[in-house]
């Protein structure tokens, strides 16, 4: 994962004056861009009181809020006099009274040149999901580190998180530089050992700033407490930051949902996930690879010419071509083509720990197909990011993994088309979201894709539902001692090795085959069981 | 989405969410509560499925102490997009006597309101209900989903709620188990009004300034709708310049003083303003996580 490190070096803005947010006429509001950041590091870092304090600063707080905060800080606050401006985003009852963020909380404000979605995670480890939540939906990352105690394990584990789910632009915010005594060689000591850490991760920008959230250094206006610094404050990078998203040029729209209000109209409804789309252009269909030409693209005000990554739209084609729900229709010309096989990072988000020979249900875009985990290659040591083996991924660990799909899916590398290349893993018999993953360049060689035989067998069987799915390896290892054994007995019977070796073959066979037929018996006869109850129950009629 | 405007961006998102659930829920409905957040809502709907009509009805909960503008606006929107409109009154609670006046707001709430939605949602077998919920509104709406599972008996539980990464929904749900969904969950309250603007959907007429009949308790200024509001001993209502800033039963919903009667000065008098949308709400002052507690029982 080498890449290179920008410095950038942004200018000290002007300083900003709180009417400018309120006599923001609606027009220029509507002009205005989105920008999506997260908070994240590690637990007491700051991060809530950060957010807490931009939203106070930029006039986000009503007075009734203030007021409510003023209760609250007097109440559950942790710092002492002031205002506890976590108070302000920490938002569930179980929060304010342990004085810690559990759950990812979205929250809002806006300045004249930007409106915001700020994401706050939790800092604790066992709480990673949710930072990765707010990971994958922003353009900008604001790492917090506490001055005090430097880079920690979270800092190198949230870094690695961001990174992978393509955060490309980062601003690390050394947060209590006040409780240091604005030394300017402490920052200068954190500012150079997280440019090194980020050498090892794929970050385009990443901004040193320090910051006091308690008493508001840098954060929306630059402190006289820090002459050392001399670069922008933490708003003004939030304001001026760049936020394209990384995507290839390749048209992509994943159909979500096929329109057919009457018999003259038949639409297909979307995001478009990549590229652009205008009236006339050829398309293809995926996985079936059938095409046509664009007819129509009804915008959510109309007509359009042209529709371009983000919009949601409705295409009408030329020709009449069977496409459904979870089929991608890419640019005629796009080289994409369908897989069975996929290599991608996981991140493991339930106790259910992700594990090989397992089967789930994956949502890509708008399609849900089910996969096999055939491999994994290794888990990553998010201490050094070093790779190490594996059999399992336990909750909030990071791996990689090949998954085998029963049908063809449209999965490009994350890198080329974050909508398409993101994955979530759901447990089919829980329904619980249990994973994310983000799809790697496709180049992976046949040895890893390819699993042993006994692997192949064991699917094969469990396909046909001789085999729990759960654990065929094991399980065919169970039927193979079994019939050894069943083997060994005729051998002490009949004396003949011949019929001993049939025996064990026709048992191996055999018994699955019987299993299967006792199973769909039993189930047969426990449905009809059910039948009958639930015939007894709705005898009130019922609802419509 | 680089290119979008920040609105357009917010308007793409809802518009899949809203086809989403159409694709992927068996009988979804949209809770249409009449206020300007169902507005949009209910415009984005008729925009997600365009040429063809939104496929799922509304359905209205009334506690049958809603302002008289509210039902009119209500009718008069089904009708004029040719929607089917469910309205659903908890006839319990109406034979029981509750009301506004003689239960406190916390019982009228909890039973013509929560109680009548989950009968509504029971009674209809609706397995998804759309709901004009911001995050912005309250702190425990800050953490919620945008797909909320609830369980067969209609719970919210805070601590068990699903990932949600990207839009990347997971819609999977057990038989009995439902969705609230909040296809708005992302906007602010500055950015439905710039939206209203920008795109002419009409509004009721409470929330622009008018001299209306209004009783001054607690602070709160109360509009006397019909003659049910019984006056305290010698309280006269006053004909005073007022709007609202959000919509529920008139007897709990608190109108501000303001001259704002257009779209454009509603817009910088939010702006302006100091104070939250929801302060006017009675509802919300039983205490800090008094809406983590009503929305874990059912409430939307």
């Amino acid at each position: 994962m080498g890449a290179q490190l920008k410095l950038v070096e942004t200018n000290a803005p002007e300083p900003i004056l709180m009417d400018d947010f309120a006599s923001v006429a609606s027009g220029v509001a509507a002009e205005r861009s989105l920008l999506r950041f997260l908070t994240c590091g590690s637990v007491d870092d700051g991060k809530s009181t950060l957010l807490g304090r931009l939203l106070y600063e930029t006039g986000a707080v009503f007075d009734d809020q203030l007021q409510a905060l003023e209760r609250d800080s007097a109440r559950f606050g942790t710092t002492g006099d002031d205002m506890d401006y976590a108070l302000l985003v920490d938002g569930l009852a179980a929060e304010r009274e342990q004085g810690i963020t559990i759950d990812v909380a979205y929250r809002y404000f806006s300045t004249a040149k930007r409106a915001f979605i700020a994401a706050d995670t939790p800092g604790h480890e066992q709480y990673t999901r949710n930072m990765a939540t707010g990971a994958s939906t922003a353009d900008v990352a604001i790492i917090l580190v506490d001055a005090r105690k430097g880079l920690l394990a979270q800092t190198r584990r949230h870094s690695y998180i961001v990174s992978m789910l393509g955060v490309r632009r980062v601003i690390v915010a050394v947060n209590k530089i006040d409780l240091v005594g604005y030394d300017e060689n402490v920052f200068r000591r954190i500012e150079q050992e997280y440019r090194k850490l980020a050498g090892a991760l794929e970050f385009l920008e990443c901004h040193v700033v320090p910051v006091s959230a308690r008493h508001g250094d840098n954060v929306v206006t630059s402190s006289d407490k820090t002459p050392w610094y001399g670069r922008a404050p933490l708003l003004a990078l939030l304001e001026n930051i760049e936020t394209v998203l990384q995507s290839d040029e390749v048209f992509r729209f994943p159909v979500q949902w096929v329109n057919r209000p009457h018999l003259d109209f038949r639409g297909f409804s979307g995001t478009i996930a990549s590229g652009s789309i205008a009236v006339g252009d050829r398309i293809t269909t995926l996985p079936r690879g059938r095409s046509s030409r664009v007819a129509r693209i009804l915008g959510p005000s109309g007509d359009l010419d042209v529709a371009t990554s983000g919009q949601s739209i409705t295409l009408t084609l030329a020709d009449e071509i069977d496409i459904s729900r979870g089929d991608v229709l890419v640019a005629a010309s796009a080289s994409a083509a369908p897989q069975r096989h996929i290599v991608a990072r996981l991140l493991a988000m339930n106790e259910a720990q992700l594990a090989p020979g397992r089967n789930y249900l994956v949502k890509i875009g708008t399609n849900l197909a089910s996969a096999r985990l055939v491999t994994l290659h290794h888990q990553v040591d998010v201490h050094d990011y070093s790779e190490q083996p594996a059999s399992v991924l336990p909750m909030n660990g990071i791996g990689l993994a090949t998954l085998r799909f029963e049908t063809d899916v449209v999965a490009p590398p994350y890198r080329a088309c974050q909508t398409l290349g993101a994955l979530l893993l759901i447990d089919p018999h829980s329904n619980e979201t249990i994973g994310l993953g983000v799809v790697e360049d496709s180049d992976v060689d046949a040895d890893a894709v390819t699993p042993s035989w006994s692997v192949w067998l064991a699917s094969g069987l469990a396909g046909i539902g001789a085999l729990p799915a759960e654990d065929g390896a094991s399980e065919l290892a169970w039927l193979a001692v079994s019939a050894i054994v069943t083997a060994f007995i005729a051998l002490a019977l009949s004396g003949s090795v011949v019929i001993a070796v049939m025996v064990g073959i026709a048992d191996f066979f055999f018994r699955p085959a019987l299993r299967v037929a006792f199973r769909s018996a039993w189930a047969a006869a426990s449905k009809r069981r059910a039948l009958v109850r639930e015939a007894e129950l709705t005898t009130d009629g019922g609802g419509i | 989405m680089g290119r979008l405007t920040h609105l357009q961006a917010l308007e793409a998102e809802s518009i899949f969410v809203l086809r989403e659930v159409a694709a992927t829920c068996e009988n979804p409905v949209l809770l249409y509560s009449i206020g300007k957040d169902s507005a949009v809502l209910l415009h984005l709907a008729m925009k997600a499925f365009a040429p063809g009509k939104p496929p799922f009805p509304l359905l209205h909960v009334d506690t049958g102490w809603k302002f008289r503008e509210m039902i009119a606006f209500r009718d008069q929107t089904a009708r004029r997009l040719g929607l089917d409109l469910i309205v659903h009154v908890n006839e319990e609670g109406v034979k029981a006597g509750v009301s506004p006046i003689a239960s406190g707001s916390a019982v009228h709430t909890d039973v013509m309101k929560t109680q009548g939605l989950k009968q509504a949602l029971d009674k209809y077998g609706f397995d998804a209900a759309f709901g004009g919920a911001r995050r912005d509104e309250e702190k425990s709406r800050a953490k919620e989903r945008v797909f909320s599972l609830r369980t067969p008996d209609h719970r919210w539980d805070p601590k068990a709620q699903r990932p949600e990464p990207w839009r990347a929904f997971n819609t999977r749900k057990r038989k009995g188990e439902s969705f609230r969904v909040f296809p708005l969950s992302n906007w602010t309250e500055a950015d439905v009004w710039d939206y209203i603007a920008m795109e002419h959907i009409p509004v009721v007429p409470l929330y622009f300034a008018k001299r209306r009949p209004v009783v001054e308790r607690n602070g709160a200024l109360i509009m006397r709708d019909d003659e049910r509001l019984p006056l305290l001993p010698g309280e006269t209502p006053q004909m005073r310049m007022v709007r609202f800033r959000t919509l529920g039963c008139y007897p709990l919903t608190g109108a501000v003083e303001s001259e704002a009667a257009t779209l454009p000065e509603i817009i910088s008098e939010m702006r302006a303003s100091r104070s939250s949308e929801r302060q006017g709400r009675v509802i919300d002052h039983d205490g800090s996580s008094s809406m983590e507690l009503k929305k874990q029982e059912g409430y939307f």
